[in-house]
């Protein structure tokens, strides 16, 4: 089951300039293991202690996984993964 | 009532009004606050204000004094409204990449522009606005992202009138910027109505915006409470563009393009609670209108050449 991952401009680093890359796994912490199997360096950039980095936002489906379960949120076929730093609001 | 002694005093109050067409069923309704309809045509207006007060009741702010803000343009603009009528000056960080809408109102307004680098975002906007206020002491810098006054103004003002008007509120869709909205009307609303659902939309930007030099540049607003939300949505532009049009064409409310972002949560909780048979009044929040963005040609064109226009520009 391939799922494909978004990868922000600072962390194409470990993917070789890719700006999105396929992953297997079944929860987001399946998937930055698979990740991080092949793109070495990676996982230590996204998580802290067991925990999502405070600056960095994972998303699928567009939606937010700090709200549906963390990094034990499930993942489908077919579902994409977006991975971004956090940064201030647009018009504020 | 609609007669009131200055322009500041019609502040707030704003409509909430149904959105018949777009609402899936009877019994899931979609309610928007039209916050365009406050003194210089923005929800910012509400914690422009109630900061500006805060540091005039602390003693920080006294006349002559020049305001420092990081703001990439509605807060710039309630602020020079109320600077220009209390005789304050302001001088607004604000990124390359915004609309020219908002830095001609601000001078109209008089206030001086300092503008940031497009990369990076508000986030250089608020780093350069740091640096000034510690080069310019004397200068009072309210910053909305950390300033509790900010989120005591939605608790106080925007939260009780969307309660009052809406009591059946079972959502509350807001967009997610410095957060004051969100955990300021969702702290009220958890307050006043167990399991009430809080949702936020939070605008996906072109990669320019998100080209920090490293992820510890990274931002988190202060005021920022995930306990406060129950879910958090991330609305591209083309998403919210394509909302953005939809609330015009089906329910004749021009509104800015982050309201098609917050419009955009809005229907997915809207669809899946009539696919699930449930009852729910969702009420959302337009902040501005369209006005400031013409020139960005949101509305004009297809969707994806709107989208293309927009990609690296701060359009919420």
């Amino acid at each position: 089951m391939a799922i494909n991952v978004s990868i922000p401009t600072i962390l194409r680093t470990h993917t070789g300039g890719q700006k999105s890359v396929e992953a297997n796994g079944s929860t987001v912490a399946e998937i930055i293991n698979d990740l991080d199997s092949r793109h070495s360096g990676l996982k230590d950039r996204l998580v802290k202690e067991g925990n999502l980095h405070r600056f960095v936002n994972v998303y699928v489906n567009d939606e937010d996984v700090r709200f549906v379960g963390g990094l034990d949120a499930t993942v489908s076929d077919g579902d994409s993964v977006t991975i971004l730093p956090a940064v201030a609001g647009g018009m504020r | 009532m609609a007669r009131y002694d200055s322009l500041l005093d019609a502040l707030g109050d704003t409509p909430l009004v149904g959105l018949p067409s777009l609402s899936p069923s009877e019994n899931v309704r979609l309610w928007a606050k039209l916050e365009d309809r406050n003194p210089t045509g923005s929800i910012k207006d509400r914690p422009a204000l109630a900061m500006i007060e805060a540091a005039e009741k602390e003693g920080r702010l006294t006349h002559g004094c020049t305001i420092l803000e990081p703001t990439s343009g509605n807060t710039g603009i309630s602020l020079a409204m109320a600077a220009r009528l209390k005789g304050y000056g302001l001088v607004c960080v604000m990124p390359e990449n915004t609309s020219e809408e908002r830095r001609q109102i601000l001078q109209a307004f008089g206030a001086r522009i300092v503008s940031s680098p497009a990369e990076g975002g508000s986030n250089q906007a608020v780093v350069v606005a740091k640096e000034l206020a510690e080069q310019n002491p004397d200068w009072v810098m309210l910053y909305q992202y950390g300033n509790s006054a900010n989120a005591e103004s939605h608790y106080h003002t925007t939260g009780p009138e969307i309660l009052r008007d809406l009591p059946s509120i079972t959502h509350f869709v807001g967009g997610l910027g410095t957060t004051g909205t969100l955990v300021g009307v969702g702290n009220y609303l958890h307050d006043q109505k167990p399991g009430m659902q809080v949702v936020a939309a939070e605008p996906r930007y072109g990669e320019l915006v998100y080209g920090l030099r490293n992820l510890d540049e990274g931002f988190v607003p202060e005021l920022y409470d995930e306990n406060v939300l129950t879910r958090r949505f991330s609305v591209g532009a083309y998403d919210a563009l394509r909302r953005t049009r939809q609330l015009l064409e089906s329910e004749g409310i021009f509104a800015g393009i982050s309201t098609g972002g917050v419009l955009h949560a809005a229907l997915t909780i809207a669809e899946k609670a009539a696919r699930a048979g449930e009852t729910a009044d969702i009420a959302f929040i337009v902040a501005d209108a369209g006005w400031k963005y013409l020139s960005t040609g949101a509305y004009t064109g297809t969707l994806d050449e709107a989208a293309q226009r927009l990609d690296g520009q701060l359009w919420a």
